[in-house]
């Protein structure tokens, strides 16, 4: 009967339960959004770091270097020399060492040189390699290319595919090479970076027409990977390159890096937070509009629910039910705000920078944002419950009898 | 403590603070007796304090002082929520205004009679709305029947927890007479059925026709004159 009377409560005043539910639904959502995909951004950034610890590069900065070996997102600081490769690939600390040239493009997606180990047993997540789906690696010296999943299908292409790429890193119509490449093969999905740009042989970026000759064996930068357990090799490198060094700069840790990054944007997250908090008060004081003059409108139902012998705990119940019901519909549909939410800011970075945001990983916010919302319904619900209790008979049936 | 006694009301008084802050009695009852399945109606104008009595022997409100006892048990003394236990499990209240809720059907307001008693029984309550020949409207809401239709619904609300008394609060106030005096035969013959008393408060010369015992209010209450009506 509790539950009939609810439902009879919220069906009545449909328009502004609609609206309170709405709302409820909207500080849901951005509460949220604005947690999760803050920190889910911040996760799913330093996840795919596509399994390096480090990059060595040009000196600048590090966040420029990261950005733009592991993300391919910027320009690189600079060049730096084959014997820097071969240098840190000697050393005894350093498992992998993938050497990068970046410079042109294909129509926007970016060409990365890189050596044909990349390939070979490199895990970009752990127990997940590189790894061709459709046809082979490219050969080395060779014009072939590897696309990634993400640019196959943003280019339509396929194995066999020929193309021109375009000097620079920007498209540019009028700067395209005359040098014919053919895709020989298809990345396998990573969900990382990696998946939106076109893989080539160093020497394919490297001595493409146009290119000084003078830089033919310069380097981007290397991403490197360290051997298991070698915990102070971070700190040993960093010491060499980029306290005693001048020339060369170590972006090491990644995630640290990438934390600055996103602390950089820490007073958007406060504002966005306020926003969010905003709504959630608005959404409260509209719980309450609607569930008191819901209470108002049925003063003489529930003055008769008393003469019928309801105690006033059931007339509490009924008030408190009906805003605690506003709350969990408005939750409901808030997940489904979420969802859309972070489906399109999953799409957004996953197609411009790769990165793949898993929405529904586990966050606190994903329990307490409910929880609060509800709490909020309920606390909105208080004052009409604590009239509704007060109610006497007499004064909810006096008007007419 | 009679058992055969439906209703006894002794030494009862009740007052209000009146708006000049005075304290005015509106109720002085020395004794008012009903047997089990006995039918009787009150006589009294509007402001005399009918509904104030009812409302008293309902256990809605407390009186100032005296004893109240329903089915041979005392309502006076009992917390707020055993009076409304006790007004839902032996109790049935018909208001002139019917007072059906408007967004609940004809079978569902049945079933909130039972609901804070017995508990909500369809079946109790279909077969309430049987009795006052409802049965086939009970998928009906109050706006789709007529006032006299609605006024059986409530009497079907009032009877369904098969109470020991019935109060009724001026129950043809807002029907025709034709619609009243059919009201009134069902309810009498609904409490006899259910073995019921019967205690009606009108000002309505064809309901108090009907019944063989009507009290006079005005005689029955000691109280002072009022100078104003409450």
């Amino acid at each position: 009967m509790l539950f009939l009377l609810i439902r009879r409560g919220l069906r009545q005043h449909l328009v502004s339960t609609a609206v309170a539910v709405l709302l409820v639904a909207l500080g849901m959502g951005l509460v949220v959004s604005v947690f999760v995909v803050r920190a889910e951004a911040e996760q799913s950034f330093t996840r795919s770091a596509s399994g390096f610890d480090a990059v060595l590069g040009a000196r600048g900065s590090k966040l420029q270097l990261v950005l733009n070996g592991l993300f391919h997102q910027e320009a690189s600081p600079g060049n730096i020399t084959a014997d820097d490769f071969q240098q840190i690939k000697s050393l005894g600390v350093v498992d992998r060492a993938i050497p990068i040239v970046v410079g042109d493009n294909f129509r926007g997606v970016r060409l990365v040189g890189v050596s044909d180990d990349f390939f070979q047993n490199l895990e970009y997540a752990p127990g997940h390699d590189y790894r061709v789906d459709q046809g082979r690696p490219f050969k080395v010296g060779e014009k072939e290319a590897v696309v990634g999943s993400l640019a196959a299908h943003q280019l339509g292409w396929s194995p066999g595919t020929t193309f021109h790429p375009f000097h620079g890193l920007d498209y540019n119509p009028n700067a395209q090479h005359s040098e014919i490449f053919t895709v020989v093969g298809v990345l396998a999905p990573t969900n990382t970076p990696a998946d939106r740009v076109i893989w080539v042989p160093l020497e394919g970026v490297q001595r493409l027409g146009g290119h000084d000759p003078a830089t033919f064996t310069e380097l981007s930068a290397v991403l490197i990977k360290f051997k298991p357990n070698a915990g102070a090799a971070g700190l040993m490198l960093d010491q060499r390159y980029n306290r005693q060094g001048k020339r060369l700069t170590l972006a090491w840790p990644v995630a640290s890096i990438l934390a600055d990054l996103f602390a950089k944007f820490d007073w958007f997250e406060t504002a966005l937070q306020a926003l969010a908090y905003m709504v959630a008060v608005v959404a409260g004081a509209s719980v309450f509009s609607a569930v008191y003059s819901s209470m108002s409108a049925r003063k003489r139902d529930l003055a008769i629910l008393r003469a019928l012998g309801a105690h006033r705990r059931f007339l509490i119940l009924a008030v408190l039910g009906e805003s605690a019901s506003i709350g969990i519909l408005g939750c409901a549909l808030g997940f489904g705000l979420y969802a859309l939410i972070a489906s399109t800011v999953q799409e957004i970075l996953r197609t411009r920078v790769g990165v793949l945001l898993e929405p529904w990983a586990w966050n606190p916010v994903l329990v307490w944002g409910p929880l609060l919302m509800v709490g909020v319904s309920l606390v909105a619900g208080a004052i009409p419950a604590w009239r509704a209790y007060r109610l006497t008979v007499a004064e909810g049936l006096s008007p007419l009898s | 403590m009679d058992p055969t006694s439906a209703l006894i009301v002794r030494d009862l008084t009740k007052g209000y603070p009146a708006p000049s802050g005075k304290w005015t009695e509106v109720l002085r009852i020395p004794l008012l007796e009903l047997q089990a399945g006995q039918q009787v109606a009150i006589r009294g104008e509007s402001g005399l304090g009918k509904t104030t009595l009812l409302h008293i022997i309902a256990g809605i409100l407390e009186p100032d002082s005296g004893f109240v006892s329903v089915g041979g048990a005392a309502m006076t003394g009992l917390a707020e929520s055993r009076r409304d236990r006790f007004r839902a499990e032996r109790l049935g209240y018909i208001f002139q205004t019917f007072n059906l809720l408007q967004g609940l059907t004809a079978l569902e307001n049945v079933m909130l009679g039972l609901a804070f008693g017995k508990g909500a029984d369809a079946k109790a309550a279909l077969a309430a709305l049987d009795r006052v020949g409802l049965a086939h409207r009970a998928a009906y809401f109050p706006h789709q029947l007529s006032t006299g239709q609605q006024q059986r619904v409530a009497v079907a609300r009032a009877l369904a927890n098969r109470p020991c008394l019935i109060l009724a609060d001026e129950p043809t106030g807002n029907l025709d007479a034709a619609r009243g005096r059919e009201v009134i035969d069902l309810l009498r013959e609904s409490a006899l059925a259910l073995g019921s008393a019967l205690l009606v408060a009108s000002h309505d010369p064809q309901v108090l026709g009907s019944f063989e015992r009507v009290i006079d209010l005005a005689a029955l209450n000691q109280a002072p004159p009022q100078e104003e009506e409450r």
